[in-house]
């Protein structure tokens, strides 16, 4: 019916330009980059092509902590936030009212900013002269000892921070669930209750296979998303993670760039290629499973 | 087994703020025989799928009471009323094989009634027999045809043996000729079961074409119960006279003067009745043609169907556009034809008030 | 059956579970809301305080008899607060309106028009959703740096624009619309262009305005990219400027007036998504279930 025009490109010019200059060039050159040794960003010259950079890298003691933390966080954030998200979920779509209320609050963390609520959640953690924080304070009334969140040993840190993730994700994850609850169709429940399904059967028979591919979706997308887990850090050990200990990947290739003397871009790609790999090998695992397991 | 509606009222809230509840079920009461098969026949909106989830149990009654036999179950939880139903979409469980699909209520079972794995799976087998299933058990429901997971949802509704069958529209998500198919399936495996099995239909054919009985609603409130043959001669009202029949009935504005019944300026039959106004509703096999028949009306159309043609006429005291008359192919009108007269069958020709459309019985000839 | 009493007992005990369990689920979920909803109460409450009466609190009060803003005006006058919301402001309504510009014109294409190598193009587009940030965000610095575009504007905003979630979720719903119309206009003599601003963009208005918004949120939020981009303060973003308000001692020192910027910084955004949390959460959500 219509001619085939070039016409067409036309509109596409201005995204093909966005997305050329700074998606397809940089993914191109970063791999270039990554095998260059001792490349200078000043006078954008360097010695020779090798994988000297991954090496560096590998045996770096900072990368080898935010490995280390990045992991740790993924394996506990992921499950913990994707099996609250689901409690909760199943707890709005399960009550008579007030649902769109809980819903909205429950989202409430998605539209703030990370750096600015990190702080908050800092400093409730946080000791300083006069107090040791309001949590301690909490967690003194069941007679714990002050603990110091902050600065203090590695596994507190770690668990604020875990904490803090899961605050942070889990409205997206809530939001998803719950719509893909009450998409299942009622009456495959009007059914299970005349066969007098009891209610865990019902969950686990009909609902969970009914959201099995959104949990999955959920589930790949929790991990890519927790393994590029910077700038909750930031908001709650400040810029300078690897002092404390709590760096990530991300904020190590971050670094890499940033860094006083003008930046080592090519230790940054390989890092950041490194945690591509990473991620693509997680998420092809997730899907090979996802494969196996999803119903339909 | 018995089932018994006493005054029985569902009302729901207003959506809409400081209205009226909308009354969905309007003290309803009767009787429905053991082992029948009855048709709820209604328009869309009528109540009748609210009466199917009163009997079930998944709504409950705002008023009146559900009796099984001599129990009254009014109050009792859907699962223990033991009522098997077949949900309009058949609700079949997409992740699960057919055999899974029927044995699932089985594996509810509890305490004294547990089945071992062998017992449900002969179970299942049998139930898949009856409705002619048993060749795809390895399937899922994805893989079947409409009419075939039909058959898996009556399978697994019947496989726990429920004291009374429900469906809800079970023809509506097939297409025509399935339709005329499963009705019979649906006759057949009630003969067999000799089940008490009540379906919800809009549809009227389908229900006057396999029901024992016809229970006929209108805005939530019972019209009339009946065989369908007996609902069809004698609707008791000009509501359930329209619902009922294909091509539907034809209905006029008549007066009755002087013993005489008066459509138009057609004097067509004489009524036994006093001076009134009334609608007149006759049937479209009640009209034959007849060159000195009393009604004359101004010629539309002819439809051939074979066997018999359809006349399509218009009358002036007609109510509505057209009038559709069947008559057996006896003699070809030609194509110049303008005007046709139609002798009138007084069996197929009913009256009803003006004033409340009930019908008024009275002798015709 | 002689059961009947039987069936008022499962009665009675089945209204009891439900009782329980509706107290029970709305007994967490409540909890839960205090969890989401304190840290945002505790912001509001610290910002109010004094610096002299947050710093004696051994036990910190959970409400304050005399409120103060003196913490307010102390962040955007002592602190350079409102620069930062000027360049935040300036950044997110920019970027968004050049987004708007390239992701409509992108869509249209995909979903109107027909020309050599669409499908292929298509493809390629959808393949670069999958293209994590920090693979690209290393050379994009660099080049940014080498044009000399760092601590710009233009810096800021070039490499945030082009968005292909956007271009598909747009797509998508101009697909939807009829192609009669557009075969009506033809007809009529008007332009691909005319018919993509009077019809294709009112039709589609729900879901421009659900782009418009998540991409605001995007660019209020941003921090990695004016991080790396910017080292001169004066051309910080609200995070990053929050960051620097931190380092550069009100975070040890004045956590109310730390606070006060931690409220500004947020209010702007929370209001949004008070006004338009309907509009917010469905794209949110039909971008999840689309991925």
């Amino acid at each position: 019916m219509e001619n085939k025009s070039w016409k067409g490109w036309l509109y596409l010019l201005p995204a093909i330009l966005f997305l050329g200059v700074f998606m397809v060039y940089p993914l191109m050159d970063v791999f270039i980059y990554s095998f260059e040794e001792g490349y200078n960003s000043a006078s954008q010259t360097f010695y020779g092509v090798g994988t000297y950079n991954y090496e560096f890298v590998l045996h770096d003691p900072y990368f080898l902590q935010a490995v280390q933390n990045t992991f740790i966080l993924v394996a506990i954030t992921v499950p913990l936030s994707t099996i609250l998200a689901l409690a909760i979920s199943l707890g709005i779509s399960s009550i008579p009212k007030l649902k769109e209320l809980f819903q909205t609050v429950f989202f409430l963390p998605y539209v703030t900013n990370t750096l600015a609520v990190g702080l908050v959640f800092m400093y409730l953690f946080d000791a300083t002269d006069v107090t040791p924080g309001l949590i301690n304070v909490i967690l003194g009334i069941f007679g714990m000892e002050p603990i110091d969140f902050i600065d203090g040993p590695y596994w507190a840190k770690m668990l604020v921070l875990c904490l803090y993730t899961v605050w942070i994700v889990l409205p997206f994850k809530i939001l998803v669930l719950t719509s893909a609850l009450a998409s299942v169709d009622e009456t495959y429940y009007k059914a299970a209750r005349m066969d007098g399904t009891s209610k865990w059967r019902i969950f686990r028979k009909v609902t969970l296979p009914m959201i099995s591919p959104t949990m999955f979706y959920l589930i790949i997308t929790g991990f890519i998303g927790a393994f590029k887990a910077y700038s909750d850090a930031v908001a709650l050990f400040g810029e300078n993670l690897n002092v404390a200990e709590m760096n990530t990947i991300v904020g190590y290739v971050y670094d890499m760039l940033y860094g006083d003397s003008g930046g080592y871009p090519s230790f940054a790609s390989a890092a950041a290629i490194i945690l591509f790999v990473i991620v693509l090998t997680i998420t092809c695992i997730n899907l090979l499973v996802s494969k196996k397991k999803v119903h339909y | 087994m018995k089932i018994t509606l006493d005054h029985l009222t569902k009302k729901f809230p207003n959506r809409a703020k400081n209205k009226p509840d909308v009354i969905a079920v309007n003290d309803f009461t009767f009787e429905m025989p053991d082992g029948k098969l009855v048709g709820l026949l209604g328009p869309s909106g009528c109540g009748k799928s609210t009466v199917l989830n009163l009997i079930c149990g998944l709504l409950k009654a705002t008023d009146g009471r559900i009796y099984f036999d001599e129990d009254d179950v009014t109050n009792v939880p859907a699962e223990y009323r033991g009522v098997g139903i077949v949900f309009q979409n058949y609700a079949l469980y997409p992740h699960l094989t057919v055999e899974k699909n029927i044995m699932f209520p089985l594996e509810n079972f509890k305490g004294k009634d547990k089945l071992s794995k062998g017992e449900m799976k002969a179970r299942a087998l049998e139930a898949a027999k009856l409705v002619q299933i048993d060749q795809l058990m390895e399937r899922k429901p994805a893989e079947l045809s409409g009419g075939q997971q039909q058959r898996v949802a009556i399978a697994r509704a019947l496989v726990k043996q429920p004291r009374v069958l429900l469906m809800d529209e079970p023809l509506s998500n097939l297409d025509a000729r399935l339709r005329l198919q499963t009705r019979e399936e649906i006759r057949r495996i009630q003969r067999e079961t000799k089940i008490t099995t009540i379906f919800v239909t809009h549809d009227q054919e389908e229900a006057m074409s396999i029901s024992d009985l016809i229970v006929v609603m209108k805005d939530g409130v019972l019209q009339q119960i009946g065989k369908p043959q007996q609902i069809y001669d004698e609707p008791c009202n000009l509501f359930v006279a329209k619902f009922l029949g294909t091509p539907p009935i034809n209905v006029f504005h008549g007066k009755v003067e002087n013993g005489k019944l008066m459509v138009g300026k057609d004097e067509v039959l004489s009524a036994d009745l006093p001076d009134q106004e009334v609608w007149c509703a006759i049937r479209p096999e009640g009209f034959t043609l007849d060159e000195n028949g009393p009604m004359q009306c101004a010629l539309h159309g002819v439809e051939i169907m074979g066997r018999d043609v359809s006349v399509v006429a218009v009358h002036p005291a007609l109510e509505g556009t057209e009038l559709r008359a069947i008559t057996p192919t006896a003699r070809r009108l030609d194509d110049d034809v303008e005007t046709v007269r139609f002798r009138l069958d007084p069996e197929k020709v009913l009256l009803f008030s003006k004033q409340d459309e009930t019908r008024i019985r009275c002798e015709l000839k | 059956m002689s059961n009947i009493m039987d069936f008022d007992r499962i009665e009675k005990r089945a209204k009891r579970n439900t009782l329980v369990r509706n107290i029970v689920v709305y007994g967490l979920l409540a909890v839960w809301a205090l969890v989401v909803l304190f840290p945002f109460y505790w912001m509001l409450l610290t910002s109010v305080k004094t610096q002299g009466s947050y710093a004696s609190e051994i036990v910190p009060k959970l409400f304050t008899m005399s409120p103060t803003m003196e913490n307010y005006f102390a962040v955007f006058t002592e602190a350079d607060l409102g620069r930062y919301f000027f360049n935040t402001i300036v950044f997110t309504v920019l970027t968004t309106a050049a987004m708007l510009v390239v992701t409509v014109l992108a869509a249209f294409a995909f979903a109107r028009l027909d020309f050599p190598g669409k499908n292929l193009a298509f493809v390629l587009f959808l393949a670069l959703m999958m293209i994590p940030n920090e693979l690209v965000i290393i050379t994009n610095f660099v080049t940014m740096k080498t044009a000399k575009l760092d601590n710009t504007f233009l810096g800021l905003i070039l490499p945030s624009v082009s968005s292909v979630f956007y271009i598909y979720l747009l797509k998508e719903n101009f697909a939807q619309i009829p192609d009669e119309l557009y075969y009506a206009a033809k007809v009529d003599a008007t332009s691909d262009l005319k018919y993509l601003g009077k019809v294709m963009v009112p039709i589609c208005r729900p879901t421009i305005v659900t782009i418009l918004i998540l991409k605001v949120i995007e660019c209020w939020n941003s921090y990695v990219w004016p991080r790396l981009i910017t080292d001169d303060p004066k051309m910080y973003l609200v995070s990053g400027g929050i960051q620097n308000i931190r380092e550069s001692g009100y975070g040890r020192d004045n956590i109310p007036a730390m606070m006060a910027a931690v409220v500004a910084v947020s209010v702007p955004l929370i209001l949004l998504f008070l006004i338009f949390h309907k509009k917010i959460m469905a794209g949110v959500a039909r971008g999840g279930v689309k991925g």
